[in-house]
C-alpha cells in the first residue's frame, strides 16, 4: 500500500512502488482525465502537478511521490474556473481534446511561475506537449489571455 | 447500467436508446418521414418527434440526435446548430444525444454508411439536418395556426415560440407539442434564407469544450464499465505474420494477469491494469510465423517503384495527342517526386472496449465508424447485427484510423475469449508499428512549353498501392480512384494531358490519412506547376491565375490568398513566398507560405496564409479551426514525416522517432474564409494538401532548390 495525496485527499493505493503515477490515477482512482499517450515522457499528454511542477506522470513511479501534493486535471478548480480553463473555453482551444489536459497543466505551471509569458517562454514551456490536432496556435493565444484573465482576477 | 462513467459527459448515450426516438424503427435512412400513424404514438409519449434527429417534449426541451462522431472537427456542434437554426430553438438549451449505431435511422445519405470520413459531416448532412428541423418547425406553427384559426401565412416563430404576425400573440412550442404532434410530417419544409440565419454562418462556441478542460469529456480509453478487464496484445512484427506458438507460463505467473489467450491479431494478456497486461506482454515467449512480407524493405519497395515508373500504366486521363505535344515542346521540364509512408498518430492510442455475452454484444469505443464497428460486433458475437450495441466516446483524433475494424476486433475477441467486458489498449509503439499508411509513392512528371512559355504537355505517371484496391473496395485491375485525386483532376488549362496509374502493392498495409490521395498529389502537382511556371519564367500565382479561366473557384482562394498574404510585395531580407491550391473534398483551398532557411538548412515558416471556400461556412471559426489543425499535420509531414520498413517490420516506435511539430515551430497562421454560396464542401481534410507544395514553392524561391522528396531531409538545405 501507498498513500497518495491527490486533488487534496490521501488514498491508499495497493500497487508495487514502480508502477508509474499515470496508471494508478486512471486505474486506481479512476481519475481518467490525465491520459495515456507514448509511455515514454515524449507527447506530454500525461502531464499533472506534483509539489506545482509539471511531472510527466506515465515515468514517474508511486514509490517517488508518497507524501508530495499531487494535482491532476480534476483537481485544477473546482467550476472550471482557473485562469486557463476560462481562456480555453472562452477561445476554443481544444479540438479533439485528448492532449488538453496535459496541455492546460503544463500552462498553468507555467502562469504559476511567469505571471506574464513571453511567445518564448511559451515555447520552453509547452514544447514538450505535442497536438496531434494542431492547436498550438489557440494554446499560445490561451496562454496570453489566461495571464490577463489571472491579472484581472487579482 | 455499464456507462456510469460515460454519462458523466454531456452525451448520455444509452438515454437514446431507451428514449422517445426508439420509437422511430421503421423510419428510412435520409428524410423519408414516418406515416400519420405514428404520430398518435409520438403524442403519448409526450414529445414531437417528427423524424429521428429532433424531438421536442412538453417541457419544451428540445434533443437533437447527431450521428457525426465527434473526432475534434466541432461535428457535436454544428450538427445540431443546423437543427436548431431551422427549428429556430435556443441552441444553448438543446440537449445533445450521440447516436447509436443504427444505419437504419442515421447512416450518413449520401453513403449511405454510418461511417465518418472523407469530409463528411456538414456537407453530406446539411440539407437533411435543415429538413429536419425546419419540418419541426412547419409542424408547430401549422398548430398555432389551428389554435388561433388564422391562416399559416400569418405566423412566424421567434426563438421557441410561435408569433402570431397581426396580432402580437404568441405560444411557446412546449405548449404545442401534442396538437403538432397531431399533424402530418411535412416531406419539404419551408427553409430559412441565409439572412434568417440565427446561428449558421456565425461564431458557435463548442459545446464540448467545458468537458474537454476539466478532464470529464469520455475518450475510449476512459470507458470503465463493471467488472471489466484490462488487455495488451503481443502482435506480430511483420505485417501479415501469425503466431507459430507461445509460452504464457512466465506471463500466467505474474499477480493479477488473469489470462493469456490468442487472437486474430497477437497473443492478448489480460490483467486488473494496463501496466500489469504491459509487465505480462513483457514475459510472453512468442514464435512467429513472419509471412512473406519479412522479405520487404524501404529500400525494395523503392527499387520496385522505380522499376515500375519505367512501364506503362493504366490511363487514368487522356486529352488531346500527348505524344504530339511533348515532341512539339519548345522546351520540356521532367522531375520524379517521391513521398513515405505515414502514419496517423493519433493523440489517443488505439483502444476499445467490449462485452461478449451468450446473446449479447456491448461496444464502446472511440470510432469513425459505428455501423462498421457493429458488424464486426455481429461477425465475432454471433448476435444479430441489429442487437448489437455501438457505444460511440469521444475520439482523440481519427484523421481516417478510427474508420479501422483492427482494434475493434482486438477487444471483441479478447472479451469473447475470457468471458468479461475487457478493454483492449495500444502502446504507441503498437500504434505506430502496426497502423494502416498512408501510401509511399513514386510520381514521374514531364512538361512541354511552347515557345511563348504556354503549357502545351502535361504527363504524369503515378506508381504506387491502392487503398480502395487493398481493402476490396475497388477490383484489383481497375484505377484506384484515391491515388488518383488530386492528379487525374488537376485543374489547369492544358490541352495535352495525359496520367497514368501503376499498381505497386507490397504488403504494406495501406488507410485513409487526413486528405487520402491529395495528401501526396497536392504536393506532387503543386509543386511541379511550379517548376513548369519558373520554365516559362512567369510568375507562380501568375502561371496558375493564367491556366485558371475554367476554374474559377480555384482562381478566387488562390488570389485571396496572394493578397492577403502581400504576394509581391517586398518580404524582410532571406524571406520569400510561395503558393498552391486545390480542390479536395468539395471545398476549394490555397495555402501561401512565408518561410526562410538557416545555413544549417533548418526551415522554418512564419506564416501561412490559407483561403478556403466551402460554399457556405456553417461554423466560421471552427472552419478556421480545421485549416489550422490541418496545417499543422501537413507541416509535420513535410519537415518529420516518414514510416521506413526493414525485414517487414516499421523501424519507427514513439515520437522520438516519428517526431511531431510542436508548439516553438508552429507558424502564425491565417485563415480567410470564402463564402461563394455554392453547395457545402468538406472541412477536415482540404486544408492539408496545399500547406507543403506552399511551402517547398517558397524554399524553391528563396533557395533555387527544388524539394523533390518528402521529408525535408536534414543537410539538403544546407548552406555549406
Amino acid at each position: 500500500m501507498i498513500a497518495l495525496t491527490v486533488n487534496g485527499k490521501t488514498r491508499q493505493v495497493d500497487a508495487p512502488p514502480d508502477m508509474p503515477l499515470l496508471w494508478a490515477i486512471r486505474e486506481k482512482l479512476e481519475l481518467t482525465g490525465t491520459k495515456f499517450g507514448c509511455g515514454a515522457a515524449l507527447c506530454g499528454v500525461c502531464t499533472v502537478h506534483v509539489d506545482g511542477q509539471p511531472v510527466r506522470s506515465c515515468v514517474t513511479p508511486i514509490g517517488s511521490v508518497a507524501g508530495k501534493k499531487i494535482t491532476t486535471i480534476e483537481g485544477l478548480s473546482a467550476k472550471n474556473d482557473h485562469p486557463v480553463q476560462k481562456a480555453w473555453i472562452e477561445l476554443d482551444v481544444p479540438q479533439c481534446g485528448f492532449c488538453q489536459s496535459g496541455q492546460i497543466m503544463a500552462a498553468a505551471a507555467l502562469l504559476a511561475r511567469k505571471a506574464n509569458p513571453t511567445d518564448a517562454d511559451i515555447n520552453s514551456a509547452m514544447a514538450g506537449n505535442i497536438c496531434r490536432c494542431g492547436t498550438y496556435q489557440r494554446i499560445r493565444a490561451g496562454i496570453h489571455r489566461a495571464a490577463q484573465i489571472k491579472k484581472a482576477g487579482a | 447500467m455499464a456507462t456510469s462513467r460515460m454519462a458523466q459527459g454531456r452525451i448520455s448515450r444509452r438515454a437514446l436508446i431507451k428514449g422517445s426516438l426508439a420509437v422511430g424503427t421503421g423510419l428510412v435512412v435520409g428524410f423519408r418521414l414516418p406515416m400519420t400513424g405514428r404520430n398518435a404514438a409520438r403524442a403519448q409519449a409526450g414529445s414531437l418527434a417528427p423524424n429521428q434527429w429532433v424531438s421536442i417534449d412538453r417541457d419544451g426541451l428540445v434533443t437533437v440526435i447527431n450521428s457525426v462522431v465527434e473526432m475534434g472537427q466541432g461535428s457535436l456542434t454544428t450538427m445540431p446548430a443546423i437543427v436548431a437554426d431551422e427549428l429556430d430553438t435556443d441552441l444553448a438549451k438543446v440537449r445533445v444525444n450521440q447516436a447509436p449505431a443504427n444505419p437504419k435511422l442515421y447512416a450518413n445519405p449520401v453513403t449511405g454508411m454510418q461511417a465518418y470520413g472523407g469530409s463528411r459531416g456538414v456537407r453530406d448532412h446539411i440539407q437533411m439536418l435543415r429538413k429536419a428541423g425546419a419540418a419541426a418547425r412547419g409542424m408547430l406553427m401549422q398548430a398555432a395556426a389551428n389554435e388561433w384559426g388564422v391562416a399559416l401565412s400569418e405566423v412566424d416563430t421567434d426563438l421557441d415560440t410561435v408569433v402570431h404576425k397581426p396580432s402580437g400573440r404568441r405560444m411557446p412550442y412546449s405548449a404545442l407539442v401534442d396538437k403538432a404532434a397531431q399533424l402530418p410530417v411535412p416531406q419539404n419544409p419551408r427553409l430559412k434564407t441565409p439572412d434568417q440565419f440565427r446561428y449558421m454562418g456565425k461564431v458557435m462556441r463548442r459545446r464540448d469544450t467545458p468537458l474537454k478542460v476539466n478532464g470529464s469529456a469520455v475518450f475510449g480509453m476512459d470507458v470503465v464499465v463493471p467488472g471489466m478487464l484490462i488487455a495488451s496484445i503481443e502482435r506480430c512484427p511483420v505485417f501479415g505474420g501469425k503466431v507459430k506458438s507461445f509460452d504464457a507460463t512466465a506471463a500466467k505467473r505474474i499477480k493479477s494477469v488473469k489470462d493469456v489467450v490468442q487472437v486474430t491479431n497477437g497473443v492478448a494478456v489480460v490483467a486488473d491494469s494496463f501496466w500489469t497486461a504491459q509487465r505480462g506482454r513483457q514475459a510472453l515467449k512468442i514464435t512467429w510465423d513472419e509471412g512473406p512480407v519479412a522479405a520487404v524493405t524501404s529500400a525494395s519497395i523503392h527499387q520496385g517503384y522505380v522499376a515500375g515508373a519505367t512501364q506503362p500504366g493504366q490511363v487514368a486521363r487522356d486529352d488531346g495527342d500527348i505524344d504530339k505535344a511533348l515532341a512539339a515542346g519548345a522546351k520540356t521540364v521532367e522531375a520524379v517526386y517521391e513521398v513515405p509512408f505515414l502514419e496517423h498518430a493519433c493523440m489517443e492510442p488505439m483502444n476499445a472496449t467490449a462485452s461478449v455475452k451468450a446473446g449479447s454484444c456491448e461496444i464502446w469505443a472511440p470510432t469513425q465508424n459505428p455501423g462498421g464497428t457493429q458488424m464486426t460486433g455481429a461477425k465475432i458475437s454471433g448476435v444479430p447485427v441489429e442487437k448489437v450495441i455501438v457505444n460511440t466516446t469521444y475520439l482523440g483524433g481519427g484523421f481516417g484510423r478510427r474508420g479501422e475494424q483492427d482494434f475493434i476486433v482486438d477487444a471483441l475477441e479478447t472479451s469473447k475469449a475470457v468471458g468479461a467486458p475487457v478493454k483492449v489498449m495500444w502502446t504507441r509503439p503498437d500504434d505506430i508499428q502496426h497502423g494502416f499508411y498512408r501510401p509511399a509513392t513514386y510520381n514521374v512528371f514531364k512538361a512541354a512549353l511552347d515557345a511563348q512559355g504556354a503549357p502545351i504537355a502535361w504527363w504524369n505517371r503515378v506508381v504506387g498501392p491502392g487503398i480502395l484496391i487493398q481493402k476490396g473496395r475497388a477490383q484489383a485491375g481497375t484505377i484506384d480512384a484515391a491515388a488518383m485525386e488530386g492528379v487525374r483532376n488537376m485543374p489547369y488549362d492544358v490541352r495535352n494531358v495525359h496520367v497514368e496509374w501503376v499498381n505497386k502493392d507490397y504488403g504494406i498495409p495501406v488507410g485513409f490519412w487526413r486528405s487520402v490521395g491529395p495528401s501526396q498529389n497536392g504536393f506532387i502537382v503543386e509543386s511541379f506547376v511550379d517548376e513548369v511556371a519558373k520554365a516559362a519564367g512567369k510568375d507562380p500565382v501568375e502561371f496558375r491565375r493564367s491556366l485558371l479561366g475554367r476554374s474559377p473557384r480555384h482562381k478566387a482562394v488562390l488570389e485571396l490568398a496572394a493578397a492577403k498574404a502581400n504576394w509581391g510585395a517586398p518580404l524582410p531580407a532571406g524571406r520569400a513566398l510561395g503558393c498552391a491550391v486545390m480542390f479536395s473534398y468539395g471545398s476549394y483551398v490555397a495555402h501561401v507560405a512565408e518561410v526562410s532557411v538557416a545555413s544549417t538548412g533548418k526551415v522554418k515558416v512564419h506564416k501561412l496564409v490559407g483561403a478556403i471556400d466551402a460554399g457556405f461556412a456553417v461554423n466560421p471559426d471552427q472552419v478556421k479551426a480545421q485549416m489550422e489543425g490541418g496545417a499543422i499535420y501537413a507541416l509535420t509531414a513535410l519537415l518529420y514525416g516518414e514510416i521506413t520498413i526493414d525485414r517487414g517490420r516499421v523501424k519507427q516506435s514513439n515520437f522520438h522517432d516519428y517526431p511531431m511539430l510542436r508548439i516553438d515551430e508552429a507558424p502564425v497562421m491565417e485563415v480567410h474564409i470564402l463564402n461563394s454560396g455554392e453547395p457545402a464542401g468538406g472541412l477536415g481534410e482540404p486544408g492539408v494538401p496545399t500547406v507543403a507544395p506552399a511551402i517547398c514553392n517558397a524554399i524553391f524561391a528563396l533557395t533555387g532548390k527544388r524539394i523533390r522528396a518528402l521529408p525535408i531531409r536534414p543537410g539538403t538545405l544546407k548552406r555549406t
